[in-house]
């Protein structure tokens, strides 16, 4: 599972693991502008732009072939948009979609996969982002497990009272029907976590064990890659 | 002397209209372990629930001297600690360590103190050595003890354990009875193991379709409902199986 991976690829102690949440959330912010900002055939500064990443993914150990292909999953949603683009002429738009949505997905993924997930909504909370809009994103994480937890037993169940290979797909009356049973269970499941949280005192916040500290390290870090990618843009 | 738990006339209703209580009395005395017992959908679990104020029927429900309610829900919670079926539901922060410190964070203590409450509770449930795993990587057992550690870590004077032998293995049921049996809290065990819960309780109460039927020694309560697993002859099995099929 995605968020299993991403738990455990955030628990390291790399010199990205340890910057505070907020220097590397600026940075990556810093990192979509420029991005979002730059011609689609400007492919220097793009070539520059990934290999920033592709430091980055080196430095703090994380898997970069599992990294890489973790962020296709955007593309068949860029794809569509592409497809789009590409059928109306625009060649180019269809080209810089998919290389930037593309890009701007490891770019993500390298700042979950170096942040427990505690500490990033933490982080974006004191950045300024609403308490309820950081308290839903905690929950949307959390309750992921239940409901791909709960669709695995039922792909399992309905694997074991498959029979014949020619019945081996799915029709669609049955997609549905687990569809809805997976919403119904999972919402159960969900219910029963809220209790849990409730019954060791929850009150709405997550408290940390560890406290956000922003120190010099972590502002030289962001002007840095800041700075970087500003310069690669405007030359 | 104040019992720790007293429950007058307490009844609750969900919202499909299901009577789940029905004017259930209840009393729980400091060192006291007590088994619950009752077919499915009897309402044991709806009357645990109610006792840390996560459901509210009508009746009243006092824990530790205090009545339920608004104002005093945050002490309850820091009283009465349930350890739910599925370990799961329990176990959602990333790490044994921060799950465990999740309830003294809550309660107020700085993140050193929670650290070092959530060690001792890993301790006290032998799960030291897990600190730093995933709780979705632990087995069943290992799963039911760090949910202990998390309820333990907030040093509640009563401990709620909802089925606690379910996905046990035998000697995980052992393990967990060995420590259950070292723990000074009051308990309230509901369960249908019944070897457990004698091994435990001196006391049970029996629930039927949302009304507690009966309170008293959990021989007498096992041998009175015939609470036991029942030792069937084949020649049982096959008028079974014929009558079914």
């Amino acid at each position: 599972m995605h968020h299993v991976l991403m738990d455990q690829w955030s628990q390291g102690s790399s010199p990205l693991h340890v910057r505070d949440p907020r220097s590397k959330i600026l940075a990556l912010l810093a990192f979509l502008i420029v991005l979002a900002t730059t011609a689609p055939d400007a492919f220097l500064t793009l070539a520059i732009d990934a290999a920033v990443l592709v430091a980055g993914i080196l430095i703090a150990g994380l898997p970069p072939g599992s990294l890489l292909l973790r962020a296709m999953t955007v593309l068949p949603f860029s794809l569509t948009f592409g497809l789009i683009s590409w059928l109306a002429g625009d060649r180019l738009r269809a080209v810089g979609l998919l290389e930037k949505s593309y890009v701007s997905t490891v770019a993500v993924l390298l700042v979950v996969g170096t942040t427990p997930l505690p500490l990033l909504l933490s982080g974006l909370e004191a950045l300024g982002v609403p308490r309820l809009l950081v308290l839903v994103a905690q929950f949307l994480y959390r309750y992921l497990f239940v409901v791909s937890e709960q669709a695995q037993h039922l792909r399992l169940a309905a694997a074991c009272r498959r029979g014949t290979e020619r019945r081996r797909r799915l029709g669609f009356r049955a997609a549905a029907g687990a569809l809805a049973v997976l919403f119904a269970r999972s919402y159960y499941r969900a219910e029963g976590i809220h209790r849990a949280m409730m019954a060791r005192a929850f009150s709405g916040k997550f408290v940390l064990l560890r406290r956000l500290q922003f120190g010099v390290a972590d502002g030289l870090f962001t002007l840095t890659i800041a700075a970087f990618l500003i310069l690669v843009r405007i030359q | 002397m104040t019992p720790l738990i007293e429950i007058r006339d307490l009844c609750f209703q969900y919202e499909d209209g299901t009577k789940a209580l029905d004017g259930v009395n209840f009393t729980l005395h400091a060192g006291e372990t007590v088994a619950v017992f009752g077919a499915n959908g009897s309402g044991k679990t709806t009357f645990v629930l109610h006792l840390n104020g996560i459901l509210r029927g009508t009746g009243s429900v006092a824990v530790c001297g205090m009545e339920v309610n608004k104002d005093t829900l945050a002490r309850i919670r820091s009283k009465v600690g349930v350890v739910f079926q599925d370990s799961d539901e329990q176990l959602f922060m990333p790490t044994v360590l921060e799950d465990v410190a999740f309830g003294p964070l809550n309660q107020g203590l700085p993140p050193e103190r929670a650290i070092e409450t959530a060690k001792t509770a890993l301790e006290q449930a032998g799960m030291e050595h897990a600190l730093a795993k995933a709780p979705y990587h632990l087995s069943a057992g290992e799963k039911r003890r760090v949910a202990l550690a998390g309820v333990l870590a907030m040093q509640p004077e009563i401990l709620v354990l909802d089925e606690p032998t379910t996905f046990l293995d035998p000697p995980a049921q052992a393990n967990l009875l060995h420590l259950l049996a070292g723990l000074p809290q009051a308990k309230l065990i509901v369960t249908h193991h019944t070897r457990f819960a004698a091994e435990l309780s001196t006391r049970a109460v029996f629930f039927e379709k949302g009304k507690l039927v009966a309170d008293g020694p959990v021989q007498e309560i096992v041998q009175r409902f015939d609470w036991i697993y029942p030792a069937l002859d084949a020649a049982d099995l096959r008028y079974s199986a014929q009558r079914r099929f």
